[in-house]
């Protein structure tokens, strides 16, 4: 019998491990659920959601690049009311908590969309978006707007009583003035990072390899990166953090805990082995009962600096 | 669809650049459908990163082939894999051919290694339909007639058959396609497929075409190979998972 408690906590949410699935890389759960048990995972976090259906840029929308990967995917999303008709009874079934990500393009879709959502009780939690590089409209880039940062997690903070996680940006010169401004303004927790605005291009043709010509770098190329911006939230902002960024195995998930992490996502790697996040959970159980971790909470921010 | 590790059994180059893969799997061979794809781990290091994607080329029994060229990294660790290692396979994916219906003769249109599909497609064909290929490429050694029958051949340059494309082939052919009840299933570059599917338009003739899009996962989680719907307005549809086999009619190209 395992002596081993794998739970954490993200404010009020308790998870049973720290194993979460990150937003756009679990669809709405169907696909993955034919690999990976996710009633054995902490949480998973739909892609992000949006007040109508957005369709999504045009191809070419992704290319690998040294252990990575840019994607420009512009949010493509069936909806709200899509979403809670036809994709929330599926995730009903499983007991896992559902984590709602939103995107959205002005401060009122922010909120309604959260107040519309807040209603589905399968619903555990909000992850709000403030960070997608690849869309912009009206000018707008919320994610290195400090005091658009604040002002959107006060309004959505307004509307709702679930737990409130703000997606942070890794765009910005000094990520804990961003996790400062959401943890004042009433989150929960933050998440950290989104993708890294990327850009590639084929020296033949001297086109940019996908079509909206920058896009977010994903994969291990931004583990470092990622560890980095946990560990300034960590010594400076008393928050839960999520962290996420180029997570392949269980040792990620260990150093991104010992770093300042309360719970990680788990995001590219299951585009490459969607059976992945369950075994890392295994493993992460493993790992305490031979290193004497009674609690895998005790790891966290447990950086010896 | 699963993650199954399968030996390798052999790797032969069967053109100029151009390789046929075998592998035993009977867990694959046993449900896979002709015009399906695999999406296949070809290094456990972190470069390259994503699975690279290869339609069925063939089934033989417990084996199965998949024919390929040396695009790039990925490519090239995989035609150098030694013998008797294991594939990490993530399959079946996607919709395959409709090979049933009211017709008479199938007609195989494939440019380049577009005809890796077809070897299987025909093996299911063969004593149910009549069976007519035309298959184009650059030049010779890109004309790849591999496992196919009654294959009429074109050639940009003219080093291997007719001179020209292969819908240029398919034109000089008019009458006696006409003079059937067929259906055409085809693979190969955008440009063949948007003049086929033009082609197609002009003839009345029925067409199912294999799509390629860069995709990360295979199986719709990265949204990351759409292509345009015609049947639906504003809408995307994915390579992967709606396709890759599309009506030519139902998609952009």
């Amino acid at each position: 019998m395992s002596t081993v408690d794998l739970s954490v906590n993200i404010g009020s949410l308790t998870l049973r491990n720290p194993i979460m699935l990150a937003s756009g890389t679990v669809g709405y759960g169907n696909e993955m659920a034919e690999f990976t048990d996710l009633n054995k995972l902490g949480a998973i976090v739909t892609k992000s959601l949006s007040l109508k259906p957005r369709k999504g840029n045009p191809p070419q929308r992704i290319v690998e690049t040294p252990a990575g990967m840019l994607n420009a995917i512009g949010l493509a999303n069936v909806g709200v009311e899509v979403f809670l008709k036809e994709k929330i009874p599926f995730l009903k079934k499983f007991d896992v908590p559902l984590i709602c990500n939103i995107a959205a393009s002005t401060m009122e879709e922010y909120v309604e969309c959260t107040r519309i959502l807040t209603q589905e009780d399968t619903i555990s939690a909000f992850e709000i978006n403030v960070s997608c590089p690849n869309v912009k409209e009206g000018g707008l880039s919320f994610g290195n707007d400090l005091s658009a940062v604040g002002k959107i997690t006060d309004k959505v903070r307004a509307v709702t009583n679930k737990p409130l996680i703000m997606k942070l940006s890794p765009n910005v010169s000094y990520i804990a003035e961003f996790a400062k401004a959401a943890k004042e303004n009433g989150a929960d927790a933050v998440s950290a990072i989104n993708t890294l605005v990327g850009a590639a291009f084929n020296i033949f043709t001297r086109k940019p390899k996908i079509q909206n010509v920058t896009g977010g770098l994903s994969g291990p190329a931004i583990k470092p990166i990622a560890i980095a911006k946990v560990l300034e939230i960590s010594k400076q902002v008393d928050i839960p953090i999520i962290g996420i960024g180029g997570i392949m195995d269980w040792r990620d998930v260990i150093e991104f805990m010992i770093a300042g992490s309360s719970a990680v996502q788990i995001g590219t790697l299951n585009f490459i082995d969607p059976s992945a996040p369950g075994k890392i959970v295994t493993q992460l159980e493993d790992y305490c009962m031979k290193n004497e971790v009674k609690n895998i909470s005790s790891l966290i921010a447990s950086y010896q600096l | 669809m699963f993650i199954i590790n399968s030996p390798l059994e052999e790797i032969l180059e069967i053109n100029h650049h151009i390789y046929l893969l075998k592998t035993f799997s009977p867990e694959l061979t046993s449900i896979i459908k002709p015009g399906q794809f695999l999406n296949i781990r070809v290094s456990e290091r972190v470069f390259p990163l994503l699975r690279r994607p290869f339609s069925v080329c063939d089934v033989d029994g417990d084996h199965l082939y998949l024919m390929f060229n040396i695009m790039g990294e990925g490519t090239s660790i995989l035609a150098h894999k030694p013998i008797g290692s294991t594939l990490d396979i993530l399959g079946p994916l996607g919709n395959g051919f409709n090979l049933d219906g009211n017709y008479e003769t199938a007609v195989i249109v494939a440019g380049g290694l577009g005809a890796a599909p077809f070897p299987y497609v025909t093996r299911k064909l063969k004593g149910k339909k009549n069976i007519l290929s035309f298959i184009g490429g650059r030049s010779k050694d890109d004309v790849i007639t591999y496992n196919l029958q009654n294959a009429t051949e074109a050639s940009d340059d003219g080093s291997r058959g007719y001179k020209g494309n292969v819908i240029q082939l398919l034109e000089k052919n008019l009458e006696k396609l006409k003079s059937q009840k067929i259906k055409i299933f085809a693979c190969g570059p955008t440009a063949m497929l948007r003049a086929l599917k033009e082609f197609c338009i002009i003839n009345n003739f029925e067409c199912e075409a294999s799509t390629e899009c860069a995709m990360a996962c295979g199986f719709g989680i990265c949204q990351g190979c759409p292509i345009e719907s015609t049947t639906e307005k504003d809408k995307y549809l994915l390579v992967c998972k709606d396709g890759p086999v599309f009506n030519i009619r139902d998609v952009v190209i």
